[in-house]
């Protein structure tokens, strides 16, 4: 115990990092699995839910509400973003559709800025969570533990959603074959634009959850987009257990990174990305390409 | 049917290009210096979109990190000026050319290991890499604060004859003017030669071209590099011209204008790159002016564009010619 003491707090805090960035890349992961489209806008949409958020949390005080409504919103405009533009370009190509979502981050950025200025924002933690536990000598925000704890629950409740309950059987079909799933009459464009809504409601879901500890501010966007691609792409692109493991190591390099080599931590990552990309391009539970 | 003009389009083709050329020569001595400066601007991001055209339109690689190259340019003039006091044009290109390559080398050594839509994030990765380099590595780069060039080079040719002054806007112009004209003889080039035609294979079948016998990861890096080395020399041109760059200039912002422009101007077109770089920079000259909203017209456009005409300006072009010559 004694020995591992110091670590234990950027351990539980590398934790509650790693559980956000699950919630986040597991929508980005889900999304490519489906429709081969890697969504650019994903960290536009978690943005875009840590501000409303924010903005309901300042009006209401009510933190669980702010909780609720961004991803409903978030989910809305993705669901209505993915029938009105991404739709059309099913035939011409997934490259195209890639391209769009890049505009939609310039987009989405503008508008931020328009709405709710450049400041930093940030939302306080709900009451209840706002205190402190003594861990190995030194004080640690329950909100973290809640963090883990909450993330927990959302990863298993995604799996259960989508490896054990016919919902997921609908989505996986879909994944594998489908022509085949049409021909059994599912509606496979129905069930992609709900895939995309619920993609962007999970993104959104992270931005208010992470604003206590992140932080919100014009930028943030791109950041996490960054940091979920380098996820998905360690872990193995729409794989939901790459997601998972992808997310712990991540998060956990980054926040020792943070705390032992302070100058650097920031290449740690990266050079993750680019040992796998030499080991096994296709990510550490990705199936290789054909 | 006029048959002297059905015949040669090739040749009337020719005849416009040169007309256009002599136009471009005579803008420095007419035109007011505010617009010789915004033409020399659109000339060197022209190259930039053209050299992303080569990966993008020619080999089918959607980089999206490629403002990496162009930094590394413009940053090695700059630092090799500030920390080297190094202000020989001579020395600097070469060298500037040389870090960008090298570059290019390293990221598409390990993003081309993939493929698609995983090459375009892993290039997205690696642009942000270097951009947080930059920002971080502050007693190279001067971090937030960005680099300066200084004094600007005069280059003696043919001493006492012929003076170029990098300084002034009418002679820097005709540089970026000679320099950017060469470079798209060299791209038209690369395009020609059997590596871009080999390149043209991959883009339509890679699997095909691997099963002919081609290295197929050896054609595309070379692509890459190539591509690195223009990137690097518009950045080199920019360091001279602006005399000072940030490390916005290297971030994702930067390397999704330069997309906007190649996709404006028409992918795999070369020329249609600075089509779209001019029609983007005056328009953002245009509309600064009236508001502060660009980002969401860019990103607007840049929607257009892609659900309504993927081939860009120079395709709506063909399709009205097209549609003319019908008549």
């Amino acid at each position: 115990m004694s020995e591992l003491t110091p670590y234990l707090s950027p351990f539980l805090s590398g934790l509650a990092y790693s559980m956000l960035l699950f919630l986040v890349a597991a929508g980005l992961s889900v999304i490519f699995g489906l429709m081969n489209v890697a969504n650019l806008a994903h960290g536009t949409f978690y943005m875009i839910g840590g501000y409303i958020g924010y903005s309901v949390v300042r009006y209401t005080g009510n933190f669980w509400l702010g909780l609720l409504v961004a991803p409903v919103v978030v989910a809305a405009i993705g669901l209505a973003l993915e029938m009105a533009t991404l739709r059309p370009l099913y035939k011409r190509g997934h490259l195209l559709q890639v391209l769009l979502t890049f505009g939609f981050v310039f987009i989405g950025l503008d508008l931020v800025k328009w709405i709710w200025g450049s400041d930093v924002h940030s939302i306080d933690p709900p009451a209840i969570l706002a205190w402190s536990v003594e861990i190995a000598g030194q004080g640690f925000p329950v909100y973290r533990l809640f963090l883990i704890g909450f993330g927990l629950l959302m990863a298993i409740g995604l799996w259960f959603l989508l490896e054990r309950s016919s919902v997921g059987a609908i989505v996986r079909s879909g994944v594998s074959d489908k022509e085949m799933a049409q021909g059994l009459g599912i509606n496979i464009p129905a069930v992609f634009s709900c895939t995309f809504g619920l993609g962007a409601g999970l993104a959104a879901a992270g931005g208010v959850l992470a604003a206590p500890v992140l932080g919100l501010f014009p930028g943030i966007d791109f950041d996490i987009l960054i940091v979920t691609l380098v996820v998905v792409v360690v872990g193995g692109m729409g794989t939901f257990r790459g997601c998972f493991w992808g997310s712990l190591l991540i998060g956990q390099l980054d926040t020792f990174g943070k705390v032992f080599f302070p100058r650097f931590s920031l290449f740690l990552i990266y050079l993750a990305m680019a040992v796998i990309l030499v080991i096994k391009p296709s990510g550490l539970f990705g199936v290789e390409e054909q | 049917m006029n048959s002297s003009v059905t015949q040669s389009p090739a040749m009337a083709g020719r005849y416009i290009v040169l007309a256009l050329i002599a136009a471009l020569a005579l803008v420095p001595f007419l035109a007011p210096k505010y617009m010789v400066n915004l033409l020399t601007e659109i000339l060197i991001f022209g190259l930039l979109a053209a050299s992303l055209d080569l990966v993008l339109g020619y080999t089918g690689l959607a980089s999206l990190g490629h403002a990496a190259f162009f930094g590394a340019g413009a940053y090695t003039v700059g630092i090799l000026a500030v920390k080297g006091h190094c202000t020989s044009v001579l020395a600097a290109v070469p060298a500037a050319l040389l870090v960008s390559m090298v570059l290019a080398l390293i990221v598409g050594f390990f993003s081309l290991r993939t493929s698609g839509i995983y090459f375009l994030m892993i290039t997205l990765a690696f642009g942000q890499m270097l951009f947080a380099l930059v920002h971080k590595w502050t007693e190279l780069s001067g971090g937030s604060d960005g680099c300066s060039l200084g004094k600007r080079p005069i280059i003696q040719l043919l001493s006492p004859y012929l003076t170029v002054d990098f300084s002034d806007y009418r002679h820097f112009y005709l540089v970026v003017l000679v320099t950017v004209l060469l470079a798209f003889v060299a791209l038209r080039g690369v395009v020609k030669l059997p590596l871009g035609q080999v390149a043209v294979g991959i883009r339509e079948n890679e699997l095909r071209v691997r099963f002919m016998g081609f290295n197929t990861f050896a054609y595309k890096l070379a692509m890459f590099v190539i591509s690195g080395c223009f990137a690097g020399l518009a950045g080199i041109l920019y360091m001279y011209f602006n005399a000072f760059i940030s490390p916005e200039e290297l971030s994702w912002v930067m390397s999704g204008k330069v997309l906007v422009m190649v996709i404006l101007g028409g992918v795999g077109t070369v020329y249609g790159s600075v089509l779209g770089a001019g029609t983007l920079l005056l328009m953002e000259n245009w509309l600064s002016s009236y508001t502060e909203r660009w980002l969401l017209i860019l990103g607007s456009i840049f929607v257009f564009f892609v659900l309504f005409a993927p081939e860009g300006l120079v395709g709506v072009f063909r399709g009205a010619a097209a549609r003319w010559g019908r008549k």
